[in-house]
């Protein structure tokens, strides 16, 4: 009997729903580590039974929970992510230079073979890596210490590396990304890293085409075709068909080019998702209804999808690591929003229900589909 | 025996319930309370100070006696009372909102 599992992380703790195949009725259970924020819990795809949560709050700091049976119990591991060797400096909001200091680990990505081995994302921007099940942290230091560190910059939400990508098919290649200094990858499981952004366009830096200072939202992939890349940045929803060596406008009739979640269909690596959003101040949803756009062509031309959506009155976000795809046939697409509703498809996104409603603000949705 | 008190949410990490009783020896010290207390509750490392430098994290405080000690040393000898256990050493949440 299939069935899903999905791990929403909120504001204020954290919650999981699991439903059988037909994905029709929910069981809610949490919130776990309640008062605390959760940027982001996800499953190893190793052992769907082992699941890593990031735990942390502005009193009390940094704390990794992990489970070994599907989150109903949790212990916790090792919370000390210290930057290794001398620490160096980015660019601050006034354009003074500052040290990287560690504020929280915004995204922690499970090995796809070894339910010990994770790859953790921080703020300030830096890569971790645990081989032990999240008991010890060793700083990947190749990434900070790229000779572009001192022109990154946070974003409005702080300098985090947000997305991690593991390439199913070519073992040590990895991408990440970081608002604001752009995508990165590396071919050597994270012990040198290159820049990968060319062909974006960001007005809103002092050279559109620099190399780094890029605020990329969300990157995303189909793991059949590894070497295509999708991509919401601040403005622009972009696709890579080279691995990330260059990149091209795909975001046609979007309402809005500007957002922060994008995600791939589980069966068809051309269908993309991503919810447009108005800004460059609002950050709320266009005109007041709740629409995820749809493309089948791998990006240009997009279908809003909103059937059971608000279509009136409704000025949520969806941060970016609020969508996820299960793996089942359809494909189950689901969302969470900064007014606490997870919407889930059970069909691909062509009607839509929330599972549950009401939470503290939704940060992550991600799923585990079991078999 | 150091009498400690832990905020809630420390309280529910640490998986305890009322004051906390820990051996310190002599001179009792923030610092000491702090190393016996990591010690004994490893899931406590970070969430008080910073794990490398040993900073007090800014929005906790430690108060006895009916005194805020935050800004004391570390390496201060606490008040008689508390190295007696007569008194508990407080951390606490600091207040922080609206």
């Amino acid at each position: 009997m299939s069935g899903v599992r999905v791990l929403i992380g909120t504001r204020k703790g954290a919650f999981i729903l699991t439903a059988d195949g037909k994905r029709e009725r929910w069981d809610v259970s949490g919130p776990h580590f309640g008062g605390w924020e959760i940027y982001h819990m996800k499953g190893s795809p190793a052992d769907p039974n082992r699941i890593y949560a990031s735990q942390s709050s502005s009193w009390f700091g940094q704390v990794i929970q992990r489970s070994s049976d599907g989150g109903k119990s949790w212990e916790t591991v090792g919370n000390k992510f210290a930057y290794e060797g001398a620490v160096g400096n980015h660019l601050w909001y006034d354009g003074t230079q500052r040290p990287f200091e560690f504020a929280r680990v915004w995204h922690l990505e499970p090995a796809l073979k070894d339910p010990d081995t994770v790859y953790a994302g921080i703020q300030d921007a830096a890569m971790f890596k645990t081989t032990d099940g999240g008991q010890s942290w060793r700083e990947l230091t190749g990434l900070r210490n790229h000779p572009s560190a001192p022109a990154w910059q946070p974003g409005a939400g702080g300098m985090c590396l947000h997305t991690i990508l593991l390439d199913p098919r070519n073992p040590g290649r990895i991408y990440i990304a970081i608002s604001a200094a752009g995508v990165f990858r590396s071919d050597n499981d994270g012990e040198t890293w290159r820049p990968i952004n060319r062909g974006l366009v960001s007005e809103q830096i002092p050279n559109p085409t620099a190399e780094v200072g890029h605020c990329v939202h969300r990157i995303a992939m189909h793991p059949s075709r590894p070497n295509v890349l999708f991509m919401q940045k601040h403005w622009d929803v972009m696709r890579s068909d080279d691995a990330g060596e260059s990149w091209k406008d795909v975001g046609g009739n979007l309402p809005t080019d500007f957002g922060f979640p994008i995600d791939v269909h589980a069966h068809e690596p051309k269908t993309v998702y991503v919810v447009p959003i108005k800004s460059d101040s609002e950050h709320y949803l266009p005109e007041g209804k709740l629409r995820v756009y749809r493309s089948r062509t791998g990006g240009h031309e997009w279908e809003a999808l909103t059937k059971g959506l608000p279509q009136s009155h409704c000025y949520v976000n969806v941060l970016r690591d609020a969508m996820a795809v299960d793996a089942l046939d359809p494909c189950g697409v689901y969302f969470g929003t900064t007014g606490g509703q997870v919407y889930a498809s059970a069909n691909a996104g062509d009607s839509w229900t929330p599972i549950v409603r009401d939470l503290p603000s939704v940060v992550s949705v991600e799923v585990q589909t079991l078999s | 025996m150091i009498r400690v008190v832990l905020p809630a949410h420390l309280r529910t990490l640490a998986r305890v319930e009322g004051e906390l009783k820990l051996d310190v020896e002599a001179p009792v010290t923030t610092r000491a309370i702090l190393d016996a207390l990591e010690a004994r509750y490893p899931m406590l490392c970070g969430t008080i100070r910073d794990q490398v430098t040993h900073q007090r994290r800014a929005f906790v405080r430690f108060f006895a006696c009916e005194e805020d000690l935050s800004q004391d040393s570390p390496d201060d000898p606490l008040p008689e009372a508390v190295a007696a256990g007569v008194e508990p050493f407080l951390i606490v949440g600091a207040m922080a909102g609206g």
